[in-house]
């Protein structure tokens, strides 16, 4: 009924170690390191140390756990899995994923997703002026760069992309918009995004595109997904 | 078919809802009580999943076409058929013609009313839920709308009314704390499960803002946007935390301080505006095998 009499609420909720993997030297994929966290009754966070572990991650437990974990989901620096019936213990838990193979599942070789632009939106002299540069080698940085979808969230098919050259970086406008129009290709701080539906927003607007990123009557519904590089084409 | 005379607040069509595609965004959405939806399907001897309507506070009034068997679930309310009362929690036979009234709920929030076969409606990414956040699924019930019906199934009913546990006035919600509990003091971790916290009236189907002890973090600076559960008690810089419910947003870059116990999901659904509530440490850690 208790799952390993792992300290409760004063210890700020249950955080295990996994560490199988004994006293191995250290590997950027290596498993055997990683710390898991309760996430209610169903559900596990698992902390990595960088993107591509996270994709790795999340691509070895969906085939280790396949049916019997309904969500895997990527974060900036986690993977969340949530059960739909009740999951194993922590402690499982923590030393099933110290057996994942990461190396193995770390290979994506899907070719990069190319989305065309038109470099025409609203904010670009703006994030020009504000970056210090002219709007042609704003322009010229930003479908230069080879962008990583990080993660999703905040709209189905939202991806957040790495990626973008570090002259680019900027925070988020002050003033967000009411409406982003669907198809909007934007910035924010690191991340680059392209909005697949129209939905309030406080990135900075610098294109768009005809792609449509979601469809959920189209198979795949989402073109974009953790791990997928893209590369944008000015027009 | 079933004709919508007047939708009600709102009212939404819902099934258990869309697991599987949060990595891309999609919440799961789904019955905000998923334990009344399951006894009205059940009562019907229909499938556990098949989709209903999901009333808010004020019930919406329809006009049946055909003989059916309804059953009402959930949330308290006084309906009528014509001008025969309805009771809650039993199948119930109409005929056509008729006209299914339910009136404000005295206790809870959301009423289910399932008919025998199902509604039958588009599937958007396996499910028939109306999802708030994102607009996937139908749209809320529109005056004039008329609802298909689904195939009878092969088995009867076989229950005549259900034992319901009366909802509870100011519910204790088993709580289990993480994943992300060490970002706060303990100050704030002993607040949350001794507190009286009070629904606010700016809430939904995403989730429950909740008034109460502000929850002080020991840690500052920014979470990366992190995968977020149903139940999931996320706190903004404000320290007022918001329960997620079943459209939350896939990922969030608040800190959860503790979860609700699955179990205890389908109470939080049934929370109106103004209640009351607390917390408890949920026992085993939520996890009954």
């Amino acid at each position: 009924m208790s799952d390993g009499g792992a300290p409760p609420a004063a210890a700020g909720g249950e955080v295990v170690r996994s560490a199988a993997s004994g006293a191995g030297p250290s590997r950027e994929h290596d498993a055997g390191e990683l710390e898991v966290r309760r996430a209610g009754d169903r559900g596990f966070l698992v902390e990595v140390a960088e993107h591509g572990q996270a994709h790795a991650l999340a691509a070895a437990a969906r085939r280790r756990f396949a049916e019997r974990v309904e969500d895997v989901v990527p974060g900036a620096q986690t993977v969340l899995l949530r059960w739909g019936d009740p999951p194993p213990t922590l402690a499982e838990l923590t030393a099933e994923i110290a057996t994942l193979d990461l190396e193995a599942a770390a290979v994506d070789s899907r070719p990069p997703l190319t989305i065309p632009v038109r470099y025409d939106g609203p904010d670009l002299p703006a994030v020009a002026g504000a970056l210090g540069l002219g709007v042609d080698r704003l322009i010229e940085l930003h479908s230069q760069g080879d962008y990583l979808v990080a993660f999703m969230g905040f709209a189905p098919g939202f991806a957040y992309m790495t990626g973008s050259a570090p002259e680019l970086h900027l925070p988020r406008r002050q003033d967000p918009r009411a409406r982003v129009p669907g198809g909007s290709v934007a910035m924010a701080s690191t991340y680059t995004a392209v909005y697949p539906t129209s939905a309030p927003g406080g990135w900075h607007l610098l294109g768009h595109t005809d792609i449509v990123l979601f469809d959920p009557d189209r198979e795949p519904p989402a073109l974009l997904d953790a791990g997928r590089r893209v590369v944008f084409e000015p027009r | 078919m079933i004709e919508v005379l007047d939708p009600g607040a709102l009212t939404t069509i819902q099934d258990l809802g869309r697991p599987g595609w949060a990595h891309l965004g999609v919440p799961r959405s789904g019955a905000a009580d998923p334990r009344s939806l399951r006894l009205a399907n059940r009562l019907l001897a229909n499938p556990g999943d098949a989709a209903a309507l999901e009333t808010t506070l004020l019930g919406p009034r329809l006009r049946l076409e055909v003989d059916a068997a309804v059953a009402i679930t959930g949330a308290v309310v006084e309906a009528r058929a014509g001008d025969r009362p309805v009771p809650m929690n039993a199948p119930v036979y109409l005929c056509a013609g008729q006209t299914l009234e339910l009136g404000a709920a005295s206790a809870g929030l959301r009423t289910y009313v399932a008919v025998r076969g199902g509604l039958d409606c588009k599937l958007t990414l396996g499910s028939a839920s109306t999802d708030i956040l994102t607009g996937l699924g139908p749209r809320p019930l529109r005056r004039g709308q008329r609802l298909a019906i689904g195939p009878t199934p092969a088995a009867f009913p076989d229950v005549d009314v259900a034992p319901i546990p009366a909802l509870e006035l100011e519910p204790r919600l088993g709580i289990v704390f993480g994943p992300r509990a060490d970002w706060f003091s303990a100050a704030a971790r002993r607040a949350l499960t001794a507190a009286v916290y009070t629904v606010s009236d700016t809430s939904n189907r995403i989730g429950l803002r909740l008034l109460g002890p502000e929850l002080s973090r020991v840690r500052d600076g920014e979470l990366g946007s992190e995968g977020m559960v149903a139940g999931a008690l996320q706190v903004p810089p404000a320290g007022n935390p918001i329960l997620l419910l079943a459209d939350h947003p896939t990922t969030g870059g608040y800190p959860v301080i503790a979860v609700l116990a699955t179990a205890d999901l389908p109470v939080a659904g049934q929370l109106r505006p103004g209640q009351r509530l607390r917390f408890r440490e949920a026992p085993g850690g939520g996890r009954i095998r």
